[in-house]
């Protein structure tokens, strides 16, 4: 059987049903992430391959599909970055990061600053304390993005949906930020 | 074709059997097994009550020795014995030269991409070796439960990449064993301790064995394991602890550098043997033998040891760091960390982790034994013997995996740590006007250089139709099943062209070496494949026919009309008749194949009412 078949005519039917559907939550940026998790997992122990272990073949390509699309969907919708891109999916924005370009020149200039301080930190007296303050300031501008995104994606105005993807953009940039600020405490940790 | 055996919670049907399952530990330097008997995981003895069996195979002109004999005759025979098999298992020729030690075995060049050591018996690779010793605790188990296995659970390490498991699920079915699932050994681990149903929460498994160190950060939510994140480093154990101590003896005894290999020998087992004697006292006698016939006498204290071997133990606590980074937990939210391995004998390890995890570490099981009792535990349910409120394992990918682009970057494509079974894909295009063909290559690794990552399988996709550059869509699409195995399709989607590849591992055997091997060993065993086969294909259409008469027992009212239900049962019918006369395997394969084709609406039915009673109260209406 195909895959793609085989998803249509099951219960996890993504042409008319998204993942919010999947797991029976309502189509919003806030989300219950514990009963996101509690459905989720209630989710695997019907369609976990382990399930199948010893059933036909058949039965455990099936779960494997089912396994495998329920992981992509809760690993979707647990992430704020993620979950924002595949909202505005859902609105049919195209989120395709190569088309993506910034026009709000104080991000850009605040980008080169965030970048700067992290190359400098290294070079100071006391740079793991440095490190925690500029991951800390990260964080907040991340979490800040997650609040506005909240009200855009709940307003959902043409307007309020470009801005949204503006907000997509500039998280992006932040968690990719947030990663390199991880490497470099990775980094320092290992000299101790 | 066991129908959904989950379908009906607190429904019992018909007297369940108990189908006999075990789990297997094939370790390094021992292996164990290990099954569940009147609810109880515990690990079986061999006749001498030894519950390790030494993972040395010895091959003799006369047959194959497996365990504790095998490895004394580790240095009168060398090139037949072969030990640590594990460490050149899924490894392909190119590999061997980067494992460092001079190996005293004598490889052939067959032409495979599999090494082969010359033995008595002929030309044996490290799937054939495992595969021996695997055969051995699968008889013990037999024996000892007087049946045949139904299936097994195999623990890998979690740092093992695609290849190496691949080679270990061959390991199994060149020894005629049904494998339920490959588990990581720190996953099993976690599963031996963590059936309590108070331990919810989040838990590390710290794992120091001989020769290698994992780290693993799970959460366990009401019988729902989730791997949250993996690490380690595959070059550090508790071997690097006696070559600690083995170079403080040196030191204080004025031995150099040079001395002959024997003594060196003779240091590592002093150095081991003082680490060992240091569990249950302060401090401890050692005396050498030296070179000009004189003896050194002196003593290790406690206070010593772990100035020596602290350096090693921080660096497993930076990547217990590392890794609950990646789980995105602090050590104060770690509930329990669990104790794996021989290593973690030593105090100062125990005493370094409960530290930096702000926690006493469990030690109540034995560490030696704690993965097999885990692995038993995950092959009882996956056997079926839990058919309710049976825990379930999230395991994740222990490694990045990617394709190379341009300048010979990677291009991830599943980060480490996703959990699995998971499929992603990616879109690329062609580089030059009117490229038909695209090289595809698979790797694994965190690094950025194809040069620092390990090659995983490398196809080409043929017969792009030839377009501007940059104007072709080809979709790569990874999808990885729940043993951690890879698959790899490339498919050109600009024209509707389309052109599917499945990727084996570069260093596994091909499916005729495979084949060649299986007919072997049935044939050196006296038995008659194709009366193998037939009895298996019984047993099979046995099985498939039962679970469909329980299947349509329970709810073919339900979900079929009459029409379907005349057609299942016709097909139930024809299976029966096949099964019982046919004096081939392939016609009742193939009566089989029909029966799952002609239900194949009747699964998918069965699988979405599972979920809708498992969604009940969520609005699962909404799915109609």
């Amino acid at each position: 059987m195909s895959g793609r078949r085989c998803l249509r005519e099951t219960m996890i039917d993504l042409t008319k049903n998204n993942y919010f559907d999947l797991f029976g939550l309502p189509v919003a940026y806030v989300l219950d992430t514990g009963a996101l998790s509690d459905r989720y997992r209630e989710l695997q122990r019907v369609v976990h391959p382990d399930r199948y272990a010893s059933a036909s073949d058949q039965d455990q390509r099936l779960a494997l599909q089912q396994a495998t699309l329920a992981n992509e969907a809760y690993q979707t919708l647990r992430d704020p970055l993620k979950r924002a891109l595949y909202m505005l999916q859902l609105q049919g924005i195209d989120t395709d990061q190569e088309t993506a370009i910034t026009r709000d020149p104080a991000f850009l200039m605040q980008q080169m600053e965030l970048r700067e301080a992290l190359a400098d930190v290294r070079g100071q007296d006391d740079p793991a304390q440095r490190l925690d303050e500029l991951m800390r300031d990260i964080r907040g501008m991340i979490e800040a993005e997650v609040a506005r995104l909240a009200v855009q994606l709940e307003t959902a105005t043409p307007e309020q949906l470009e801005a949204a993807r503006e907000s997509v953009d500039r998280m992006q940039f932040l968690n990719k930020l947030y990663n390199e600020a991880e490497a470099v405490e990775a980094e320092l940790e290992e000299l101790i | 074709m066991a129908f959904l055996q989950i379908a009906e919670p607190g429904q019992s049907d018909a007297p369940h059997q108990h189908r006999l399952a075990a789990g297997i530990d094939l370790g390094t330097t021992n292996s164990l097994v290990a099954t569940v008997r009147s609810g109880v995981a515990e690990t079986l003895p061999d006749e001498d009550g030894e519950h390790l069996l030494p993972s040395v195979v010895r091959y003799t002109p006369d047959g194959v020795i497996v365990g504790a004999a095998a490895r004394d005759a580790g240095v009168e025979d060398p090139h037949n014995t072969i030990a640590s098999v594990k460490r050149l298992i899924g490894r392909g020729v190119d590999d061997l030269k980067t494992l460092g030690d001079a190996l005293p075995y004598r490889f052939v060049d067959s032409g495979s991409a599999v090494p082969r050591i010359q033995t008595v018996a002929g030309p044996v690779s490290a799937v054939e070796v495992s595969a021996e010793i695997l055969r051995v605790l699968a008889q013990r188990a037999e024996k000892t439960l007087g049946g045949e296995l139904t299936g097994v659970v195999i623990t890998v390490p979690a740092y093992f990449d695609d290849a190496q498991r691949q080679a270990t699920k061959d390991a199994a079915k060149l020894a005629g064993l049904k494998v339920f699932r490959l588990l990581n050994e720190p996953t099993a681990a976690a599963v031996a301790y963590g059936l309590d149903r108070e331990a919810d929460g989040v838990h590390a498994i710290y794992d120091l064995g001989g020769g290698t160190f994992d780290i693993s950060v799970l959460r366990l939510n009401r019988g729902v394991f989730e791997v949250m994140a993996t690490g380690g480093d595959s070059a550090l154990g508790g071997d690097d602890f006696d070559r600690a101590v083995a170079g403080w003896i040196m030191q204080q005894a004025g031995i150099g550098g040079d001395a002959a290999p024997g003594l060196l020998r003779a240091l590592m087992d002093k150095a081991r043997a003082a680490k060992e004697a240091l569990a249950g006292r302060a401090s401890v006698p050692v005396a050498v033998d030296l070179p000009d016939g004189g003896k050194w006498e002196g003593q290790l204290d406690r206070e010593t040891f772990n100035t020596l071997v602290d350096p090693l133990i921080r660096k497993t606590i930076s990547a217990c760091r590392r890794a609950l980074r990646d789980a995105g937990v602090t050590p104060e939210e770690v509930k329990d960390v669990v104790m794996v391995g021989g290593s973690t004998r030593a105090l100062r390890v125990r005493e370094k982790v409960g530290e930096f995890f702000g926690t006493e570490p469990l030690v109540d099981i034995d560490p030696d034994r704690v993965v097999a009792i885990g692995a038993a535990l995950q092959a009882d349910v996956l056997a079926g013997n839990k058919p309710e409120d049976e825990m379930l394992l999230l395991d994740v990918i222990p490694l990045s995996l990617g394709i190379e682009t341009m300048g010979g970057l990677v291009e991830k494509i599943i980060p480490r740590n996703t959990t699995i079974p998971v499929a992603r894909a990616q879109e690329f295009t062609t580089l030059k006007d009117g490229q038909t063909a695209m090289a595809i290559h698979v790797l694994q690794g965190e690094r950025e250089l194809v040069s620092d990552c390990r090659t995983l399988a490398r196809f080409e996709l043929r017969g792009i139709p030839p377009m501007v550059a940059g104007a072709a869509r080809i979709r790569v699409t990874f999808s990885v099943d729940a043993d951690g195995l890879l698959h790899v399709e490339a498919e050109e989607l600009s024209q509707g062209v389309k052109a599917d590849i499945e990727v084996k591992p570069s260093y596994g055997l091909t499916d005729e070496e495979i084949a060649d091997m299986l007919k072997s060993s049935i044939e050196h065993a006296g038995e008659d494949l194709e009366a193998r086969r037939l009895a298996e294909q019984k047993v099979e259409a046995a099985r498939v026919v039962e679970a469909l008469q329980s299947a349509l027992a329970a709810d073919g009212d339900e979900l079929l009309d009459g029409n379907e239900r005349e057609r299942v049962e016709a097909a139930l019918d024809e299976l029966r008749r096949v099964a019982e006369s046919a004096t081939d395997a392939e016609a009742i394969k193939r009566s089989i194949g029909a029966l799952e084709k002609t239900c194949e609406f009747y699964v998918e039915r069965r699988m979405n009412s599972n979920i809708r009673k498992a969604m009940a109260g969520h609005k699962v209406d909404e799915f109609e």
